[in-house]
């Protein structure tokens, strides 16, 4: 099977939130490290998951068909899902693909926290 | 993929990627092409449709094939629609399938409509390209073809991950579409390994993502291209053709 050219770190800021930090390439291939933090944060409690892309370098249509499954399965567990630091290309493609109109996207994994926290 | 230093200000994906489109726009098309349903729709993701949520993988080996992924996905892209079965027409753009494009399909129903729909080519480079889906197309989904190195033998894909997009594909999709979808991509591989000389069979997996139905989708159906394909084959075609007809006396 083909290597991932992926990293994936989990953070936890607080209780009910993960931050999982995403460097390298988000292809099919990067769904093994990707659902195992997802797994992770949401056995050890977070309701609210931020998705930092500040190293994404590369995403193909298989990557945002990833993305888009992982969100619904975040919505089906009711975890709230965010992104941060997302270059201005990946907010096109969130525009694109409407994943925009489901996920929240904060320029800053602060600016998420501190939504999070007024809520 | 090539491996090309970090630019941050510009990823290496950039020129792959299609802009962000408000309603698509079909260019030229050939003539025997029935172009509904397309012109001005929106686009339509995973979590606007109707119906439970797949993903699936149809995957074929090209065992013995000495043929690079590269190489693969030229091929297809250059042939997309000479690998799907007869009876399903896919009229790609003047310019291929290059981010952006939107091609027109036309597929064929077991009530004997000609069904008209299409797509929009969200992604494209060298090892994988995708589709998205525009309103009254049976899936509000995307789709990814692609091909990979797995030890030394390259492996063509095809990912899609898609709903239903109402609730009368659902049901046309229960009776017979979701059968007729997989064994669409089945023949389509089938094909696509024949081409490289291979004989193999193709793997297949299924994954419901979310059984729920979404019922605020309902009104997707004011889009339906089988009923509004249906529409014109009953009432607007025969008299466009009475018209020609009598034009030509």
């Amino acid at each position: 099977m083909m290597q991932a050219n992926v990293t994936v770190e989990l953070r936890r800021p607080s209780d009910r939130v993960a931050v999982i930090d995403i460097q390298g390439e988000i292809t099919a291939f990067a769904e093994p490290q990707l659902m195992d933090a997802y797994t992770r944060a949401t056995t050890e409690g977070a309701d609210a998951i931020v998705l930092n892309f500040a190293g994404l370098d590369y995403m193909n249509s298989s990557g945002i068909g990833l993305l888009v499954t992982l969100l619904i399965r975040a919505n089906r567990a009711k975890v709230s899902l965010l992104a941060v630091e997302l270059k201005e290309h990946y907010r096109h493609i969130f525009e694109l693909t409407k994943l925009n109109e489901a996920v929240k996207i904060y320029d800053t994994e602060a600016d998420a926290l501190a939504a999070l926290a007024s809520n | 993929m090539t491996t090309e230093p970090v630019d941050s200000t510009h990823p290496r994906d950039e020129s792959f990627w299609a802009h962000p489109v408000d309603a698509l726009k079909v260019r030229t098309m050939p003539l025997e092409a029935l172009n509904l349903n397309v012109q001005g729709r929106h686009l339509l993701n995973p979590l606007q449709g109707f119906g439970p949520l797949y993903r699936k993988r149809y995957r074929v080996r090209l065992e013995g094939a000495d043929v690079s992924p590269q190489t693969v996905i030229q091929t297809w892209r250059e042939n997309f629609g000479s690998f799907w079965p007869k009876g399903n027409r896919f009229y790609a753009p003047i310019s291929g399938i290059a981010p952006g494009e939107v091609a027109v399909l036309n597929l064929a129903s077991p009530v004997g409509v000609k069904l008209s729909t299409g797509i929009l080519v969200i992604f494209a480079d060298d090892t994988c390209f995708g589709f998205m889906n525009p309103q009254g197309h049976m899936f509000a989904g995307m789709i990814t073809f692609s091909a990979y190195d797995d030890a030394g033998v390259t492996v063509a894909l095809v990912e899609p991950v898609l709903r239903s997009s109402d609730p009368f594909w659902e049901l046309s999709l229960r009776l017979y579409g979701y059968k007729a979808e997989d064994r669409h991509w089945i023949q389509t591989l089938t094909a696509l390994a024949r081409h490289f000389e291979v004989s193999a069979s193709v793997e297949y997996e299924s994954e419901v993502v979310d059984p729920h139905y979404r019922w605020s989708a309902t009104k997707n159906v004011w889009h339906n291209a089988a009923i509004r394909s249906g529409l014109y084959s009953m009432f607007v075609q025969p008299v466009k053709r009475i018209r020609q007809a009598a034009s030509r006396r």
